[in-house]
């Protein structure tokens, strides 16, 4: 059971190799023991995942998962609720890809959608499911700002996050009278492995911070939550300029 | 049967479960012999302050339904009730007889049922003990559906694993209490402040065996040298002659409703520092230097925040947690470190009252010990689980315990470190519940 003041017992990342997901899940499980599973494909990251868990004195588990399989989604989903209760589901699954080859090449692009949407929303579903039936929970939906506005640089990222982060702003209205509570988190450029070698951006944040912010919301009553804070105004201006000038922008 | 989100008095911690209203105890027993896969808890009137009358994707028994008033003898001063029945119609129905409640929590709105699962305490545990040290006799529809009667002279193992077992044991269907002959229904109170901890504890161990009630309010954001001054509220059942000619003619009146609603539209954050300080210290400022032998009601002497309904809204849909701990009485240093540690950490102590326990009982889950008991309501922030994890540090190095009622946050190994008899208590829940059919958030939570 997740307590009152934010402190779960139990821990799902679907994707479980994200640095973003790992720190969360670091954070929430400050001066407790967690139970945590780590659903990924088998790799040393997710062994690395593992030690890493361990030496922060959790206990953590592996289960196989192939986002790109939607069919063994179900089976993956399943194992991961085998143990028990998992107050918090983290939805980390996604890739970067390559913009300019994904956006040129078919199997590539639909490689994207497959991982960070296709993916993403089919573990949604099943995990929906399990939580509806346990009758508690929560699910912190790891998105991007790119999914509000995406640009010419990050368009086939920012259409699959635009397609996972409308679903799970609507599974959180659908699970909302069961109890459930469903985040949807927006960070702007995350300095972690994903992103190494990239060129960064004004307001960059690390996965430490993007932690401390959903840690934070799961106490409290947000919804969505955009990291770093200031990323809320920024994207509201973002959303609205027009075209002509939006291209001009220098990042 | 409906499928409800359900939170505790603390507005924390929401989980949803299908809500079954027995009327009967058929339907009590067909509900729990039906095994739902997520286990049975009973609940009453919602006053834990935490998790402990939920049970997420199970079965929640309301039993408020169940609370007729079966037998009343004024001569013995008993009455035998249903588990739903609230100290408040108690109250009502039996004050103008003479009989007062053993026990009574700082709110009349508990049901007996709960006030044995709880084991809840009052004003005058230092000389009365709790709830349970009143109850004769009560009856419990254990795992198999069967209705056993139980009683610290019948099968006593499974009565005080039930006393403060958290409804875990089974469903409590009736009890006979032992209820407290009283002439009227007014209490004479004596008043002082305490201007520091040190005078506070000095006071509470040199009188209060004088007074059969006893309770300090504690400003916790006081600090230097007026840190835990506190205003101290002692008082004894009036006798008929000390009431005035007008009370006199009716002395064991008691009407009590709640006069003001709080609206459910408040934000969190309005109970913050500033707000708080400004509170404690017009209470302080406002409460006499010492003033003896004011008379005054039950419901404003006992129960003063009943006057105030769904005051928990204050805190906004964040909600609120309550930390109540029981540390001995050599442990005065710890209560300090406790108070100063809620003031550094960043968290808001708003209310928070203090008092010294008498001998506990048998009780295995029973809250009660000898030493300091100090409760404080505590908003939630984001900073309130690293405070309260350094409070049970504090607590636990004392050899003291929090109470399972209030709390909503405590980590399972702790647990088992404040109630070193928890294995004797399983013992008896694995005779009569092997399956743990008898389940909760908090019995979740904690691995009970």
């Amino acid at each position: 059971m997740m307590d009152a003041v934010g402190t779960p017992s139990s821990v799902l990342v679907v994707g479980g190799t994200s640095d973003i997901a790992l720190a969360v899940v670091e954070r929430l499980g400050t001066g407790t023991r967690l139970r945590v599973v780590l659903a990924a494909r088998p790799s040393t990251r997710r062994d690395e995942a593992v030690r890493r868990l361990a030496g922060a004195g959790h206990d953590a588990q592996v289960v196989d998962f192939d986002a790109e399989d939607t069919a063994s989604h179900a089976a993956t989903v399943a194992q991961s609720f085998a143990g028990g209760d998992l107050d918090v589901v983290v939805v980390a699954v996604g890739v970067l890809g390559d913009q300019e080859l994904a956006w040129q090449d078919p199997a590539a692009a639909v490689r994207l959608l497959q991982v960070n949407a296709t993916a993403a929303v089919s573990t949604g579903v099943l995990v929906a499911q399990r939580l509806r039936q346990q009758g508690h929970g929560a699910v912190v939906a790891l998105s991007s700002v790119a999914a509000e506005r995406a640009r010419r640089s990050n368009f086939v990222y920012g259409a699959s996050k635009a397609a996972m982060d409308a679903f799970f702003t609507g599974l959180r209205e659908a699970l909302r009278p069961d109890g459930i509570r469903v985040l949807v988190v927006r960070p702007g450029f995350v300095r972690s492995r994903m992103t190494e070698g990239l060129p960064s951006v004004p307001l960059s944040t690390t996965p430490e911070a993007v932690a401390e912010r959903v840690a934070r919301a799961l106490v409290g009553q947000r919804e969505v939550v955009r990291v770093p804070a200031a990323l809320g105004p920024v994207m509201a201006v973002l959303r609205s300029l027009p075209s002509p000038v939006f291209r001009r922008l220098p990042f | 049967m409906s499928r409800q989100a359900l939170q505790g008095w603390g507005r924390t911690a929401t989980s949803v479960a299908d809500v079954v209203a027995p009327t009967a105890d058929e339907q009590v027993a067909e509900a729990v012999l039906g095994r739902p896969a997520r286990g049975v808890v009973a609940r009453g009137l919602g006053r834990s302050y935490g998790d402990a009358a939920q049970n997420a994707g199970g079965t929640v028994l309301d039993l408020r339904a169940m609370g007729r008033v079966l037998a009343v003898d004024v001569a013995g001063a008993r009455v035998t009730v249903e588990a739903g029945v609230s100290l408040d119609a108690l109250m009502h129905l039996l004050l103008p007889l003479g009989l007062f409640v053993p026990v009574t929590p700082g709110t009349r709105s508990v049901t007996v049922g709960g006030a044995i699962a709880a084991d809840v305490h009052g004003k005058d545990h230092h000389v009365a003990g709790s709830f349970c040290d009143a109850v004769d006799s009560l009856d419990l529809l254990v795992a198999d559906g069967t209705v056993r009667t139980v009683g610290p002279d019948h099968d006593p193992d499974l009565f005080w694993a039930t006393a403060g077992g958290m409804g875990l044991t089974g469903v409590v269907l009736r009890a006979t209490l032992r209820m407290r002959p009283v002439e009227t229904s007014r209490v004479v109170v004596d008043t002082e402040r305490a201007d520091d901890l040190d005078d506070l504890l000095g006071r509470l161990t040199d009188g209060d065996d004088a007074y059969a009630y006893s309770v300090a309010w504690v400003d916790c954001l006081a600090r230097g040298r007026s840190l835990g001054r506190a205003v101290l509220t002692r008082g004894r059942p009036a006798r008929r002659d000390e009431l005035d000619a007008r009370a006199r003619r009716d002395p064991l009146s008691f009407r009590a409703r709640p006069r003001l609603q709080v609206p459910d539209v408040l934000p969190s954050g309005l109970v913050n520092r500033a707000t708080v300080a400004a509170l404690n210290e017009a209470w302080f400022r406002k409460a006499p230097r010492e003033r003896r032998g004011q008379v005054q009601g039950i419901a404003p002497f006992f129960h003063p925040l009943d006057g105030l309904g769904q005051w928990s809204r204050a805190y906004g849909p964040r909600g609120f947690v309550q930390y109540q701990f029981v540390v001995p009485l050599t442990a005065d240093a710890t209560v300090r470190r406790c108070i100063q540690a809620l003031r550094a950490g960043g968290a808001v102590p708003s209310l928070a009252v203090l008092k010294r326990f008498g001998p506990g009982n048998p009780g295995p889950l029973s809250f009660p010990a000898p030493g300091w008991t100090l409760a404080v309501d505590v908003p939630v922030t984001g900073g309130t689980a690293a405070v309260l994890r350094a409070l049970d540090e504090l607590v636990l190095a004392a050899g003291g315990r929090v109470y399972l009622a209030k709390d909503a946050r405590l980590p399972p190994a702790a647990l088992h470190r404040m109630y070193p008899r928890l294995d004797e208590w399983r013992a008896v829940r694995e005779r009569v519940d092997p399956e743990h059919l008898f389940t909760s958030d908090l019995a979740r939570r904690l691995a009970l």
